[in-house]
């Protein structure tokens, strides 16, 4: 995940945050993860009813 | 070298009327503005006045007839449909058949922020108000792009720059920035192709649509470099870069990046301070293939055969920034904010995209998508994964997908809500948007028509409408104007101050 790094940097003394990459984006990712799973259970109780004809029905007129 | 200058944005909104699919759009749309002005006493409704928009003038120097131009070009007749001013010196009209929020001219990407949101807010109430029609039924806006069967809509950026840039080198210069910035302003879709017929994520909403490099057209054969000629101030001194590639964002931080971004790029173009552009073997195939990619590996061809990936790109732009402001050797607080932001989200987006989960649009949305995939096993085609992008849109707090990321500290904001809020009435203080704003707020019954480059009054005593010329988009500030305002009662004193007639 982290091993690519910094493919645009032109400037060799950046980024003093990262200096131990791996280990702090591993414990930031898997956050993450666990935050957006229980995103999950709140976006289901308001995703609209029966997705397939809401999105199907929804049709608009071309604009700018 | 500044990322301050005139600018503003305008987002047309998607609509949609719950349980009638058939009902009509327009109507709708009509609606949607005419119950926002009746509910906030601007029930005289100071019509938009059009003397000076020239929607079919080239910057590259010719003007289209009106007799070959698409009907959907001339946006200077008055449809009679809904076109009101709002006390925060925005426009909220029916364009096509979209609902519109033009925010009013700002001088920072941060202000423009500020009422790209409060506008948001507008159109949240204004839906609200609608539906309380009797016999129009709950309606709801989406700030989003598409419908995913074919029609786009858009979301346009303004950024006033000097005259005597040629309009070539702003071609040049720009279409790589523009095919490349995406990555940090796409709003994400779930379809590719116009009509979504390919099952796959991408980045932007409105790549796909895009179909030449340079033109006047921004409803047919969408150009990446629009050439729309029409200032809204002195033509000598000014024109207005019209920009309508970007999609319509939720995130602050993409909204803010992406005004904060291209305002650095024309600044270094006004300067003469980039080198040699960049050329694209293929300008509108590289935008569709950097849109396709969310990986960001993609590279895409220069004209000299070599390839280059669009972070590359947009580290070309970011470091002939950093160079120039070091070299100018001054800068300001928002400038070096912005250059700060954009090296990082530059940097993050190369070693994981998902980094920026907080941040851009784009990845918001697909963090939720693939979570979707692999806990429900989705395929792309899944009409579930198509209402998580349409839902992400929802202007509405409850329902909006992306307002329930906000409500639970799950996107980062620039802005606090109450200034947000505060802007849905007040006008920014430092542009002429402050004097239109202020007259419709004082005076809205003596105010007949208003533009960007006018307000028209019309008084008792005089047989004729008066027009006042607001040219310059620097004056009519609160540091003008406003000790004026504090002295009049009256538009009649006002107007008789200004004009002395």
């Amino acid at each position: 995940m982290a091993e690519q790094q910094h493919k645009t940097t032109r400037k060799s003394e950046v980024s003093e945050e990262q200096v131990e990459p791996t280990e702090v984006d591993t414990a930031h990712k898997e956050k993450l993860d666990d935050d957006v799973d229980s995103i999950l259970d709140e976006i289901d109780d308001v995703l609209e009813e029966n997705a397939e004809e809401f999105v199907r029905s929804f049709v608009q007129k071309g604009g700018q | 070298m500044t990322v301050h200058r005139i600018q503003g944005s305008e987002v047309e909104y998607g609509i949609a009327v719950q349980g009638q699919p058939q009902a009509n759009p327009m109507v709708a749309s009509t609606h949607v503005v005419n119950a926002y002005a009746a509910a906030h006493g601007l029930t005289r409704r100071a019509r938009w006045d059009y003397e000076e928009e020239s929607p079919l003038r080239d910057a590259r120097g010719f003007d289209l007839s009106r007799e070959v131009a698409d009907p959907s070009q001339l946006t200077d007749e008055d449809m009679g449909l809904a076109n009101i001013i709002l006390t925060n010196g925005a426009r909220l009209y029916v364009d096509h058949a979209h609902p519109e929020y033009s925010s009013p001219e700002v001088t920072s990407p941060l202000d423009v922020v500020r009422w790209e949101k409060a506008g948001e807010l507008v159109m949240r109430r204004a839906a609200e108000l609608a539906g309380q029609i009797p016999g129009v039924g709950p309606i709801v806006l989406y700030k989003n792009n598409i419908d995913n069967k074919g029609a786009a809509y858009g979301s346009h950026e303004n950024y006033l720059m000097r005259r005597d840039v040629p309009f070539l080198t702003i071609v040049e210069q720009l279409t790589p920035f523009f095919v490349s910035r995406q990555i940090m302003c796409g709003a994400g879709r779930v379809g590719q192709g116009q009509d979504g017929g390919v099952h796959a994520f991408q980045i932007s909403q409105r790549a796909d649509y895009f179909e030449v490099e340079a033109g006047l057209e921004t409803t047919l054969k969408r150009p990446i470099i629009n050439t729309r000629d029409e200032p809204h101030a002195d033509p000598k001194k000014y024109r207005r870069l019209h920009v309508i590639i970007g999609d319509a964002n939720l995130s602050e931080v993409s909204i803010y990046l992406k005004h904060g971004t291209t305002a650095l790029v024309l600044a270094m173009i006004e300067a003469g301070a980039l080198p040699e552009p960049l050329e694209l073997a293929d300008p509108v195939h590289a935008l569709h293939l950097v849109s396709h990619d969310p990986t960001l590996r993609t590279a895409v061809e220069l004209a000299d055969g070599t390839t280059i990936t669009a972070l590359d790109l947009q580290g070309h732009y970011l470091e002939q920034a950093q160079k120039f402001v070091e070299t100018e050797g001054h800068d300001d607080p928002q400038t070096r904010d912005v250059l700060d932001r954009w090296e990082s989200v530059l940097e993050r987006l190369a070693a994981d995209p998902m980094d920026l989960v907080r941040e851009l649009d784009w990845v918001a949305k697909l963090a939720l998508l693939q979570r979707y995939r692999d806990r429900d096993g989705l395929d792309w085609d899944h009409a579930k994964l198509h209402l998580v992008d349409l839902q992400y849109h929802d202007v509405r707090p409850e329902r909006g997908l992306y307002h329930r990321l906000v409500a639970s500290g799950r996107m980062e904001r620039l802005l606090d809500e109450e200034r947000i809020a505060e802007a849905v009435t007040e006008p920014p203080r430092d542009t002429r948007a402050y004097f239109r704003g202020r007259c419709l707020d004082r005076f809205a019954e003596h105010i007949a028509a208003a533009s960007w480059d006018s307000v028209i009054f019309d008084l008792p005593g005089y047989d004729s409408l008066q027009r006042v010329p607001t040219m310059e988009p620097l004056k009519g500030t609160a540091e003008h104007v406003d000790g004026l305002f504090g002295r009049v009662e009256t538009a009649v004193e006002l107007f008789r101050a200004i004009t002395g007639r």
